[in-house]
């Protein structure tokens, strides 16, 4: 079997201390004596996706943090607004009463990720800052060494989906993030001396090589909520197997109710762009409306234009766009008081 | 009651549970002391000619022992004497990506693996042909230098009976034109391998094999050590489908590897390497002619196949031959003609997988056969049941039919899925589809020329009423050392828990040809039943002087001899191990099987396709398709199979049913495909076989004909079984939607395709599948492209923006 590039593993006790380790470690600082250039230091989870990836030699830090041993970095907080640490297992927010009732849609998510034994390592925090995939670039050393090599981790290289790309087209995969984002989430950064909150929406880009817009010396620590009164959401994954694999598309929504009439509403999709997307030109159409058959049409319609799948995922760029429209109509039509 | 035992009985496996608890020894569980890691370096390049390897930097690495590269084992091998065009690691040319070049013995796994970077290889690119059709028409480009057309590897071509005067006088005549694409076997287990080269000068090879028999000889020949010096030990295989049947690089190279360092080495290969070291079910284009009469009795058919072999030749003459000779054993076929062409790719070889050969042209013919039951208006199943061939016959490629419940299989599915009642009645998107199919209870020849057993077995009766039986098969998950065990216990009278089974050892056990073509039950059952017979009336004889009985009133069963008047009176089992032994000696007896001669014809080619016994079976699948988003779910495949007897019902069922998943992984997602030669999805991740949560609720029928020459009426039923699944999946996806599949996999792309639904000017087409011989899938170099380009146009492009 592969096996893991050797490094150096530190176990902090807290945050601030993984943030401090990060900065002293030469956080965002690339070491090019390895093979391909990579991170010199780089923060663990679960490691559900890092160490598989660090075996294929995608990463070879030469030091590993792990959050695993940080006092009190699992745990959900329902006190009118949930708040969940990040380094709670994606099993347990799939399993949590309250999450299932109120955020409907991230338990959805987070139980649709990959196996069960992944979900019992993987946590949500991971989830969120999951690495894009390209299957031009998940692949082992010595696969990509008979590539040549693309764009993600040799940046004089041509990105292989499109020789022609200035940017690398690796896809955003991560299931909880569309669910996130439709239920309004917030998260907390800390580095080393500070801490900030941004808006979910805020912390992505759109490129394969740098996705994430927080920075590499910043720890993410909790994931807030807003209330969740009226609100109904929900998340639809396409996949071409029941269990293990990654979204190759995926919708979620969100409407809150005024009596029969949709108040608010978001959309955000995933798997079809380097990043996840806030659909606001399909949300909007919904406000006001009573999620009819045309307007949920409308808003299908705003979601399969925005929605632009390369050939670099499992699956087909014309099946993953439909998806896109038809997972909008069936996420929506769901959303409709029984 | 029944007459039996131990036969027909739902005893648990003899080894279920090592299996279970993880306690059975796969040959990557074996550790010796100072025992050494390997691993093998790759070829980087589809084609290329190697200038120079050069190992120095990485000999000077501090923890390698030894490395060895193509030029120490220089000697050809291969799985068919007659077409042996491989090395054990490439020579001087490398014609797939994957292909092993060199390898490393270190002290641990991780310096091996760092060691292979230093290996220098000086590679000169040579243009690589992917396609069927380029390796037809290239002259200029020659994989192997021998081929005498192009790319061609095989060239057959068959004909029986009045292919003229039989299309002359059919009613209807379809043409159709078949793809199915490549696959892979995805055994759980990835092969691995354990070389001990003692101070003996003696060579010990553990290993995931399903032939070691074949295996040892191909030791000898490549590594220019006597076969006396080596003992192979084929270790339980945690599957292998055809994966583990040819002689594998990593074998020769850990053999080698141990002679030099006079150390155990161990190579176990990882997922990614599974999948170049392939021999998976080939990539085959098929046009098929099928003349009707009205009621439609066949009058001819002209099946036609084009393999992609990939890099080798593994069993490809076997494979291609396959393809067209197992057609004519299920339906009356007066006037047969066969064309098929094996073409050699820069891709890993292609060999046999489960079905091997006849599962792509079963497919087809299947699916044929349904289309011209519609044209004629006939309903499928009955159409089937009128036009069997008989049991007790001869094909038209003269092939000897014996048992035949095919026509069993179908009444069976009818009374379990009401299929001719439902057919057509379950409204759109949901369908209901039908095949029948067959397969080979072993392959009528063996692969090197030779007069001598098919199966060897030798039986010792202890002091104690120990029984040991002794056999050169290769357990490999199907239950092999318990159908030895259970005909050995049946024969004996004891229980197959009292049996100690010795299998796949070339010192300790006499040679069976191993474990591929179904033929283990059949053949070795038979040499277990004939040395066991022999031992038995050796006992009997000696309890009937005890017992003052006449032997012919003796029976054997439970652990006791008894007299079948009076069961009372008995000698036990390990008592009359003793009187037999104190009037014989030594309690040991040899018994062997080979398939009579004339189940075949004489003609070139007519090596491939007799059996001893063809199994029978066919399925219904009920399939539901998703309109919008084009996703198919199986949610029910029945098979009904004529295994001649159930040697072990639940063991049965567990083939048919493991057969059922695996033909629905085929066709709904499997493939083995390629971009400019890098394998596209070579990880477990990636390469799509089914998980539980997909598998369709899988029901086993079993059909007893009882074969006259069976061990105790059985047949085969590892493979026939999946062949019937991937057609009735086809077909009932026809009747979900209307559209014929004349192509495999069934994905959610064809479908939108086919519904229309692909884009937004989609028209809606009745069928997907090839018109020709010409590529489908546009320009195949275009992947190729991708991996040469350079970065001008994004420059170009950046700075434009």
């Amino acid at each position: 079997m592969l096996r893991l590039p050797r490094f150096r593993l530190i176990e902090p006790r807290s945050y601030g201390e993984a943030a401090q380790l990060l900065a002293e470690n030469g956080a965002g600082s690339l070491d090019r004596t390895r093979g391909t250039p990579t991170l010199r230091v780089m923060l663990v989870a679960g490691g559900t996706d890092l160490f598989p990836n660090m075996k294929r030699r995608q990463f070879t830090p030469e030091v590993l943090i792990s959050l695993a041993r940080v006092r009190d970095a699992a745990g959900i907080e329902s006190n009118g607004h949930l708040d969940i640490s990040a380094g709670t297992t994606l099993s347990a927010v799939a399993s949590d009463a309250g999450i299932r009732e109120r955020y409907t849609a991230l338990a959805q998510a987070a139980e649709l990720v990959s196996t069960p034994q992944l979900r019992n390592m993987g946590t949500i925090g991971g989830n969120i800052c999951l690495d894009t995939r390209c299957n031009w670039y998940d692949q082992s050393l010595f696969w990509r060494t008979a590539e040549g090599f693309c764009m993600k981790t040799n940046p004089d290289v041509v990105c292989r989906v499109a020789t022609s790309s200035p940017r690398c087209l690796a896809v955003a995969s991560a299931d909880t993030v569309p669910a996130l984002l439709v239920l309004g989430a917030r998260v907390q950064l800390e580095d080393a001396s500070s801490a900030r909150e941004v808006p979910l929406s805020e912390l992505y880009r759109e490129d394969g090589i740098s996705p994430m817009a927080m920075r590499q010396d910043e720890v993410l620590t909790d994931i807030t909520f807003p209330e969740s009164d009226g609100w109904r959401s929900t998340y639809m994954k396409l996949r071409d197997r029941g269990s293990f694999d990654f979204p190759i598309a995926a919708v979620a929504a969100a409407v809150r109710w005024d009596g029969s009439r949709v108040a608010a509403a978001r959309i955000a999709i995933t798997a079809l762009g380097s990043r996840p997307l806030l659909v606001e030109t399909a949300a909007s159409q919904l406000v006001g409306t009573r999620l009819d058959d045309v307007t949920i049409a409308v808003a299908a319609e705003a979601v399969h234009k925005v929605a632009r799948p390369m050939d670099n995922t499992s699956g087909t760029i014309s099946q993953r766009k439909r998806a896109a429209l038809v997972f909008t109509e069936r996420a929506l039509r769901s959303l409709r008081p029984a | 009651m029944s007459e039996f035992s131990v036969i027909g009985r739902r005893l648990p496996k003899v080894n279920s549970w090592t299996h279970l608890t993880g306690e059975a020894r796969y040959a990557d569980d074996f550790f010796l002391p100072r025992m050494l890691y390997g691993r093998l370096l790759r070829s980087t390049r589809p084609h290329a000619r190697i200038r120079r390897v050069d190992v120095t930097r990485a000999l000077a690495h501090p923890g390698v022992v030894a490395v060895v590269t193509g030029a120490d084992m220089p000697e050809k091998m291969g799985i068919m004497p007659s077409t042996q065009d491989e090395t054990a690691l490439a020579v001087d040319r490398v014609r797939y990506v994957g292909e092993p070049v060199a390898a490393v013995a270190a002290l641990d796994e991780d310096t091996a693996f760092d060691a292979l970077s230093l290996i220098e290889v000086d590679y000169e690119d040579l243009e690589p042909i992917f396609t069927i059709e380029e390796a037809l028409e290239r002259e200029d480009v020659k994989i192997h230098d021998e081929a005498k057309r192009a790319n061609v590897f095989k060239e057959v071509h068959l004909s029986f009976g009045d292919l003229d005067g039989g299309f002359a006088a059919a009613d209807h005549v379809r043409d159709d034109w078949f793809f199915f694409e490549g696959n892979t076997h995805a055994p759980i287990e990835s092969h691995s391998a354990v070389a001990s080269y003692g101070s003996d000068d003696k060579l010990t090879l553990w290993t995931a094999t399903q032939v070691p028999h074949y295996l040892h000889r191909e030791l000898e020949k490549v590594l220019g050590l006597p076969r006396s010096r080596i003992r192979v030990i084929a270790t339980p295989n945690g599957g292998a489908f055809g994966g583990k049947s040819d002689p594998f690089g990593h074998e020769f190279a850990a053999a080698l590897l141990s002679m030099r360092t006079r150390r155990p080495v161990k190579i176990t290969l990882d997922r990614e390497e599974v999948f170049y070291a392939h021999r998976g079910r080939h990539p085959v284009k098929m046009r098929i002619r099928t003349g009707v009469k009205k009621d439609g009795e066949i009058t001819a058919v002209h099946y036609q196949s084009w393999l992609d072999g990939g890099a080798y030749a593994s069993y490809g003459i076997a494979t291609t031959y396959y393809t067209g000779a197992l057609l004519t054993v299920t339906y009356r076929i007066p006037a047969y003609k066969f064309d098929g062409v094996r073409v050699y790719t820069n891709k890993p070889p292609c060999g046999p997988k489960r079905g091997h050969g006849t599962t792509q042209p079963r497919y087809g013919f299947e699916c044929q056969i349904d289309k011209i039951a519609e044209d004629l208006g006939l309903d499928p199943l009955d159409y089937r049941k009128k036009i069997l061939q008989p049991p007790n016959s001869r094909t038209v490629n003269e092939l000897r039919i014996t048992s035949m419940g095919l026509g069993d299989c179908l009444d069976a599915l009818q009374r379990a899925t009401r299929y001719s009642e439902r057919r057509g009645q379950l409204g759109r998107g949901k369908g209901l589809g039908l095949a029948g199919s067959a397969y080979i209870s072993g392959a009528g020849l063996p692969i090197y020329w030779n007069e001598m057993p098919h199966s060897g077995a030798e039986i010792r009766i202890d002091r104690g009423g120990g029984v040991t039986v002794m056999c050169g098969t290769s357990e490999i998950g199907q239950g092999s050392d318990n159908m030895l065990a259970s005909v050995a216990a049946e024969a004996l009278g004891v229980m197959p828990g009292d049996v100690h089974v010795v299998s796949g050892d070339t010192s300790l056990a006499p040679v069976d040809l191993g474990s591929y073509s179904s033929r283990v039950t059949f053949m070795a059952g038979n040499a277990v039943r004939d040395a066991a017979m022999k031992l038995r009336a050796l006992l009997v004889a000696a309890a009937a002087e005890k017992l003052e009985v006449p032997a012919e009133r003796l029976l054997a069963a439970y652990g006791r001899i008894y007299n079948r008047d009076d069961p009372t009176k008995f000698v036990a089992f390990a008592d009359a191990a003793v009187l037999a032994e104190s009037k014989h000696g030594t309690l040991v007896a040899a018994g062997s099987y080979k398939p009579p001669k004339g189940i075949g014809g004489s003609f070139k080619g007519a090596g491939v396709g007799p059996t001893p016994a063809y199994s029978y079976q066919a399925a219904v699948a009920e399939v539901s398709v998703d309109l919008e988003t084009g996703t198919v779910t199986v949610d029910k495949v029945t098979t009904a199979h004529d295994c001649g007897r159930a040697l072990n019902p639940a063991n049965v069922e567990g083939q048919v049913e493991g057969s059922a998943y695996m033909g629905y992984g085929e066709i709904i997602g499997e493939e083995q495909v390629f971009r400019g030669g890098l394998h596209k999805k070579p990880s477990l991740l990636d390469y799509k076989i089914p998980t539980s949560l997909d598998t369709p609720v899988l029901e086993a029928i079993v059909v007893e004909s009882v074969d006259a020459e069976g061990p105790f009426g059985a047949k085969e039923a590892g493979e026939g079984p999946l062949n019937p699944v991937i057609p009735a999946i086809a077909n009932a996806v026809y009747d979900a939607i209307g559209v014929r599949f004349d192509e495999t996999p069934i994905t959610p792309e064809k479908i939108l395709d086919a519904l229309g639904k692909r884009d937004r000017r989609g028209e809606p087409k009745t069928r997907i599948g090839p018109d020709g011989l010409a590529e489908r899938n546009g320009d195949p170099k275009r992947a190729l492209r991708r991996l040469t380009a350079s970065t001008d146009a994004r420059e170009r492009k950046r700075s434009v923006e």
